[in-house]
């Protein structure tokens, strides 16, 4: 039936979409803390799914081993900040993203030598009967991406709008030398971005895992879609990297239902062309001028 | 052109026409061959992204349109080799100036995504139009011939493509010290300011895009003459890192620095290549460490520690 398979791409659509959320706000976490496009970001993805399921495998309880595969990321992502971001700060922007695809090799190269070349996956978190919703089929484990992604947001919507160390980051973005003269430590909110950043990519990385598996490799293509939602959403605005990883995400599964399935990884690189063609600061971005 | 231009120049012909008779076999012949044809395409984007200041993560995606033209072309449609590597290039400066035309009116990160995105999808074409193109198995290329004449041994080819480098190094050195190279450096240190002092910005970058995307098409037609065998791999989003890095480790606007950009990066894999795995990790310490420690890359750094007086 038409309708039924239309609710089944729109499913589908938006369960990926979700880690592309979580990847884009990632991107835009660090992005509005450093002006860095953090080009290993979806290795944070990868390695968030990997080690899930490196410790599963070891024998530790699931959740155990779900912490580990976010706490794990988190620290690389510090490490990171700590050694290849901090000691260039102020380099032109060409600088950075090759400092970030570095670390990005380093990551992928890791995890290759280390757990292999071969595809993993892990159990789903509560079982795998299909649940029938208007005549299309929904995993449960779709429920937990939507769910947990829903929180998350929430969560951030809090820090930033609530909390001293949300505002005092939202500062550091809007203007880095008058929120150091106030008196805000604009080092470690680079620091927490980072940190941030990586838990969130890892986090979808899990949540996704039981879908679609995950090898040493995933994380090149969920980085750059990340990195597409971000842009659509307009880079640095937090709101429009969900909805453009929701968007991402449905017109690719709606791409891929209707038009063709080979060329599904090529939808959300059109529909970026389209966008910086016709609307430059994205869906959701603002205007902006140049400071001389 | 400087006085140190025309020596490096000289210089580096002498090297061309030493290396040969010191090369110990065909491996490094063909190592040579590499590395030429990957600073001519390094030469081109560092006019954009040393000389402009605009990066495209892409690059690979025009190369891939010369390597196919000159696979496809020929194969399919019985065209000349040389008629193929023309209709490559002419439409990788079609592709590079529609889609630049909108782009450079942004900048930076944005730019970045727009290449990168155009170099994705040109490769996912390529792998997927399997009647065309081979698909991700590739295809064969039929040989280069010139005036009847067929270029088919790794020294034939070494005169080629060292003969082109020379041309290539001979014609950026011209690019950079014409009006047209001051302009894009003025508009690298501040595009307001060369707009206030009657600098089309956009037309500028425009060109220089175009051409770099040229030197790639044509270059790419080259390696697949040379290999007589093309895959996708060549027009993928590692390939143009790769480019990129090239340039930024040698030197950002330098020239001479691209060369050893190209030197560096296409003999580091094939020294790894025996570490299973662990080549991507040292690639990338490499990128990290030089961009940290030399951020100005390794010509540039280097010059200024030698000769303070230049």
């Amino acid at each position: 039936m038409m309708l039924s398979s239309f609710f089944q791409f729109l499913f589908s659509g938006i369960t990926v979409g979700a880690t592309y959320a979580l990847a884009a706000l990632g991107f835009t976490l660090i992005y509005n803390a450093s002006n860095v496009i953090n080009f290993a970001q979806g290795e944070f993805i990868m390695l968030g799914g990997m080690l899930a399921v490196y410790f599963a495998q070891m024998g530790f309880p699931l959740p155990v081993a779900l912490v580990l595969g976010i706490v794990l990321p988190a620290l690389v992502g510090i490490c990171m900040e700590k050694f290849a971001i901090e000691p260039v700060k102020g380099a032109d922007t060409v600088s950075l993203i090759i400092i970030t695809i570095g670390a990005s090799l380093v990551i992928r190269g890791l995890i290759q030598v280390w757990l292999g070349k071969s595809t993993f996956t892990l159990p789903p978190f509560s079982g795998d009967t299909p649940i029938q919703i208007l005549g299309a089929t929904l995993l449960p484990q779709s429920l937990w991406v939507l769910a947990i992604t829903a929180v998350l947001v929430f969560a951030l919507w809090y820090f930033f709008s609530r909390t001293l160390t949300g505002k005092a980051m939202l500062a550091t973005s809007f203007n880095r030398t008058a929120a150091e003269l106030v008196g805000i430590n604009t080092d470690w909110v680079l620091f927490l971005s980072f940190a941030m950043s990586a838990g969130l990519g890892a986090i979808g990385g899990i949540l996704i895992t039981p879908i679609t598996m995950t090898s040493y490799d995933v994380g090149i293509l969920l980085g750059l879609k990340g990195f597409v939602a971000a842009v659509v959403g307009g880079l640095g605005n937090g709101l429009g990297a969900v909805l453009g990883g929701l968007l991402v995400g449905v017109l690719e599964a709606m791409g891929a239902g209707y038009i063709s399935s080979a060329y599904k990884d090529a939808i959300p690189f059109v529909l970026i062309l389209l966008i910086l063609f016709f609307m430059p600061r994205g869906l959701f971005g603002g205007k902006s001028t140049d400071r001389v | 052109m400087q006085k140190n231009a025309y020596l490096g120049l000289g210089l580096l012909i002498v090297v061309l026409i030493a290396l040969p008779f010191v090369l110990p076999n065909s491996y490094y012949t063909d190592l040579a061959i590499k590395i030429a044809i990957n600073a001519i395409i390094v030469i081109g984007l560092n006019l954009l992204i040393g000389f402009a200041g605009q990066i495209s993560l892409g690059h690979a995606g025009f190369i891939g349109i010369g390597a196919y033209a000159s696979a496809v072309l020929p194969a399919h449609f019985g065209l000349h080799p040389a008629i193929a590597m023309a209709v490559g290039a002419l439409t990788a400066a079609v592709i590079a100036g529609v889609v630049a035309k909108p782009i450079f009116k942004l900048k930076g990160n944005y730019l970045a995504m727009a290449t990168l995105g155009l170099g994705i999808i040109l490769n996912i074409v390529l792998r997927n139009e399997a009647q065309w193109t081979g698909g991700p198995d590739g295809m064969s290329v039929e040989a280069l011939s010139l005036f009847g004449f067929e270029l088919s041994s790794d020294k034939q080819w070494y005169w080629v493509v060292a003969a082109l480098l020379a041309f290539s190094v001979w014609a950026s050195l011209n690019i950079i010290d014409s009006p047209f190279g001051r302009a894009l450096r003025a508009l690298h240190g501040s595009e307001v300011a060369s707009q206030v002092v009657g600098v089309n910005v956009v037309r500028y970058k425009v060109s220089i895009f175009v051409l770099s995307a040229v030197f790639a098409s044509f270059m790419g037609s080259i390696t697949a003459h040379y290999v007589g065998f093309v895959t996708p791999n060549i027009a993928d989003f590692f390939h143009s890192i790769e480019l990129v890095t090239m340039v930024v480790i040698g030197g950002m606007a330098s020239i001479f620095g691209s060369i050893v950009g190209a030197v560096l990066l296409t003999a580091l894999p094939q020294a790894l290549a025996t570490f299973e795995g662990w080549e991507t990790v040292v690639f990338g310490c490499v990128l990290m460490l030089c961009m940290i420690f030399l951020p100005k890359g390794l010509v540039p750094t280097l010059s200024a520690k030698l000769g303070k007086g230049d």
